[in-house]
């Protein structure tokens, strides 16, 4: 069915139903209990899940099949949100020709990186993609102001042109619509003490997401991604028996940038705002630990390791030492401040050393990435499973997913 | 995924969705309220986004222990500090119209996509009525667009650009800090009297928003005096190491330097040029002069000895509570506000607040009195009971938040280094009062468009 084998149908039918009830899944703990403040499951955060994990998924293809290793990716993603917004401004406020043009703006100024940095291999391009992104950051801080709005970014105005559109009611701001669905219209389901929240713009992301997942399944398993997966394992080798693989590599980043492109238009359909800092080099690093972390050249990885690094930013990021107070409060009153001292340092503004501590314990210890926890998990059941009805050792498992 | 078979059938599903989706907006609303996180319960959260990392992490905590204090002190906990002197009587310790405050706290990172995160899952998840707090013109903007969007009051912290209530201004967005207008307009004279009419400027300015502004505005205002203005240089924002701007400026035939700089941008270049012996020069006959167009305390700190003599400007500094003298002879009486601020500030945390302590302290309180007048959470309640509100003890003295901009006008402090220190919070000392008289704008010189009120669903 298309075009899928059946273990992938079986992953893209799971991404699917996870994606659709994701509002379900991310709000397991009622409202005004002390466990919602983990509750991940509001428009914004499952927006920003669903879109890096689209951004993740597209560096996938490039680091995970051909093992260029870019560290400029953020710049495609900047430049795809400069093109959605200024999309936005002299067109139409709806989305779909923003994401269009953010791609093929994306696509068009990867082509040109591409072919530049792909002279190089191994830590050479990945600097040269370095100096390319933070080159694409400083232009739009300042030097390209007039354009890009500089350091306070770009945000659709009451007076804009936005040719397609009519005029807008008195009082209203331009806001981000699919054929009038507004982006942040949002409904809200009471069941019990929990509630859920469907957000129009979540289920739009997450259906391009679905999207570019069944394209990039697609890819990994075509022809073009066992050639790119031959450049990973040796391009040497592959250049003497006469291919030529720079062809191979550019498609491939063109595709990741690309990627890039349609995540940073979704970012503006989603919150019509750009700003230079999109394109700084942490927005490149930290899509790079989002593939690691989740399991580089896997296909659910990258977003696993998109939603982890967003879900820490987001969740952990905001909890401060009064909700902490609150946690031990039960703890007679010495211990209670002993434990929160203790705690304090990893969350709140600490976040960024819990998430160290993880990425450095993920690396140690599961090489490949959470997916490689999932599966000795897996494993773990099976052998035993197995070990009960039949002797025979269990046949390994192909790192595949 | 395609779309790409066009039958009759096709088209005709398509423009059905096509058509419920224009019809869902009524169906799909925010909430059943009357405005976006009506508070129903007994309690109302605020959200404080201020940066907790990044460049600006030690004026977000300063920050943030300011709007710590005027929780405690709107729920009728510690000694009520400034709401005892505001000149609006409305605030009871009760919290805001009964309601106990709470509130949640977030990391802008200086960043605007990442404030911006921040303030809508303050909003999206935690229900907050209002989004305060930033440490940076950007941020301001960013998130103050989002709150016009969402539908919930924005009272900006430490933002100085022109543009928050300039080209940018929105109408759920209020400003109490100065800008760089009057910074410019507050400092010329004050430089005039002390340097002269002749002078020669060389602007050294942050390669950013915020640095253009300012620098227009001590241009504009400099160049109405006589100043002339030699040459202007952008940095970049990242630069640590700024010999290779200092350099020039000798040659120039400048005899003042003008550093539109923030942050440690503005300690790392006043060092350089301070080493450079660029005090110690005489050029066109004349004394050579720094001037730092905005000044504050942590960046006082920073630059250490290097800080003695240059002037600045302030929005409010604490040493207001204990009065002083100006050079020119002027008694200054200690301002009752300003010391009841440093009092229950420095019994909580041990030291005096900064300036962006007081902005983002005022901003809280006059907030929650504007709900209380209002009689009502709703944004456009609130922007009504705001726009054009007069009031006084606060601090900057009587201050009236204009309605066609939102921007508050108040009296402002021209600093200098303090030669002799007392301790290391005590590096300024207030030259001038500039009257608020001097420092009013016509608010359609920047442009931008106010909008109207967003009460969101």
């Amino acid at each position: 069915m298309l075009g899928l084998g059946k273990k992938d149908i079986a992953l893209f039918m799971i991404v699917a139903l996870l994606t659709l009830l994701a509002p379900f899944i991310l709000n397991p703990f009622p409202e005004g209990s002390e466990l919602a403040q983990f509750n991940a499951g509001y428009p914004d955060l499952m927006q920003r899940f669903v879109i890096f994990g689209i951004f993740a998924i597209g560096f996938n293809i490039l680091f995970g099949l051909t093992g260029y290793l870019s560290f400029g990716h953020a710049a495609f993603l900047g430049v795809g949100s400069y093109a959605a917004i200024w999309m936005m401004k002299l067109l139409t406020m709806n989305v779909i020709p923003a994401i269009i043009m953010a791609v093929i703006v994306a696509g068009l100024f990867s082509v040109l990186v591409g072919y530049i940095s792909l002279r190089r291999s191994g830590i050479y391009f990945a600097i040269l993609t370095l100096a390319f992104a933070q080159m694409s950051y400083a232009l739009a801080y300042s030097v390209l102001t007039p354009i890009t709005g500089g350091e306070t970014g770009l945000q659709p105005k009451v007076s804009d042109p936005r040719l397609f559109d009519g005029a807008l009611a008195e009082g209203a701001t331009p806001q981000a619509n699919l054929f009038g669905l507004d982006m942040g219209a949002s409904y809200e389901m009471a069941v019990g003490n929990w509630l859920f929240t469907f957000n129009a713009g979540y289920y739009v992301a997450a259906a391009v997401m679905l999207a570019s997942f069944y394209v990039a399944i697609r890819i990994f398993r075509s022809p073009f991604g066992i050639m790119l997966r031959a450049v990973k394992s040796n391009q040497q080798r592959m250049n003497y028996t006469g291919l030529n693989s720079k062809p191979y590599t550019l498609a491939a980043f063109v595709i990741s940038g690309m990627y890039a492109g349609l995540a940073g238009g979704l970012m503006v359909a989603m919150d019509t705002q750009v700003g230079p800092e999109r394109m700084f080099w942490t927005a490149s690093g930290e899509v790079v630990l989002m593939t690691i972390l989740g399991g580089a050249g896997t296909l659910i990885g990258p977003v696993l390791g998109a939603g982890m690094i967003k879900y820490m930013e987001n969740i952990v990021s905001k909890i401060n030492s009064d909700i902490l107070h609150t946690w031990f409060a039960f703890l007679p009153d010495g211990l209670e401040d002993v434990l929160v001292a203790m705690v304090y340092p990893f969350v709140g503004k600490g976040w960024h050393l819990t998430l160290g501590i993880v990425f450095m314990l993920v690396v140690i210890f599961l090489p490949g990435g959470l997916v490689e926890g999932g599966q000795r998990i897996m494993n773990l059941f099976r052998r035993k499973k197995r070990a009960g009805d039949d002797s025979t050792p269990a046949p390994k498992s192909h790192p595949a997913e | 995924m395609s779309n790409s078979n066009f039958t009759r059938r096709g088209v005709l599903k398509t423009s059905a969705v096509a058509g419920a989706g224009l019809a869902l907006p009524t169906i799909f609303t925010n909430r059943a309220n009357a405005f976006t996180n009506e508070p129903t319960g007994s309690t109302v959260t605020l959200g404080f986004n201020v940066p907790q990392t990044g460049p600006y992490a030690d004026e977000g905590a300063d920050e943030l222990r300011a709007y710590q204090l005027a929780v405690e002190h709107l729920n009728g906990e510690g000694d009520g500090g400034m709401i005892n002197t505001f000149s609006s009587k409305t605030l009871d310790g009760t919290g805001i119209l009964g309601k106990k405050v709470e509130y949640v706290t977030g990391d802008t990172q200086t960043k605007s996509d990442a404030a911006r995160a921040s303030a809508r899952s303050m909003i999206e998840k935690d229900g907050a009525i209002m989004i305060t707090g930033g440490s940076s013109s950007g941020v301001a903007v960013a998130v103050q667009a989002l709150c016009q969007e969402a539908g919930v009051i924005f009272m900006a912290g430490l933002t100085h650009s022109n543009d928050t209530t300039g080209k940018d201004k929105k109408a759920n967005g209020f400003r109490h800090f100065f800008n760089s207008y009057m910074s410019g307009a507050a400092l010329a004279p004050v430089l005039a009297n002390a340097y002269g009419n002749d002078r020669k400027a060389y602007h050294l300015t942050a390669d950013y928003n915020w640095g253009y502004t300012t620098e227009e505005a001590v241009r504009n205002s400099t160049e109405a005096l006589g100043w002339e203005t030699v040459a202007a240089v952008k940095t970049p924002l990242t630069q640590t190491d700024f010999s290779s701007y200092i350099a020039p400026v000798l040659q120039s035939g400048a005899d003042v330097l003008v550093l539109n700089h923030y942050g440690g941008n503005m300690v790392n270049s006043l060092t350089n040029a301070v080493q450079f012996g660029l005090r110690d020069k005489m050029v066109n006959d004349k004394n050579f002069e720094i001037v730092v167009p905005l000044y504050s305390r942590l960046m006082a700190r920073g630059a250490g000895a290097n800080v003695k003599g240059i002037y600045g400007s302030t929005n409010w500094h604490w040493s207001l509570s204990q009065g002083f003298t100006t050079p020119d002879g002027t008694e200054v009486a200690p301002d009752a506000a300003s010391a009841a601020f440093v009092k229950s500030f420095g019994e909580k945390y041990g030291f005096p607040p900064s300036q962006a302590a007081h902005t983002c302290y005022c901003q809280t309180i006059l907030y929650a009195d504007a709900v209380n007048r209002a009689g009502s959470f709703n944004p456009c309640a609130v922007v009504e009971a705001l726009e054009g509100f007069e009031f006084d003890g606060l601090g900057n003295g009587p201050t009236l938040y204009r309605a066609e901009d939102h921007q508050c006008f108040k009296d402002v402090l021209v600093v200098r280094g303090k030669e002799n220190p007392q301790s290391e919070f005590d590096l300024l000392e207030v030259v001038e009062v500039t009257p608020v008289g001097q420092v009013t704008y016509d608010p359609s010189i920047f442009g931008g468009d106010l909008g109207s009120c967003n009460p969101g669903a």
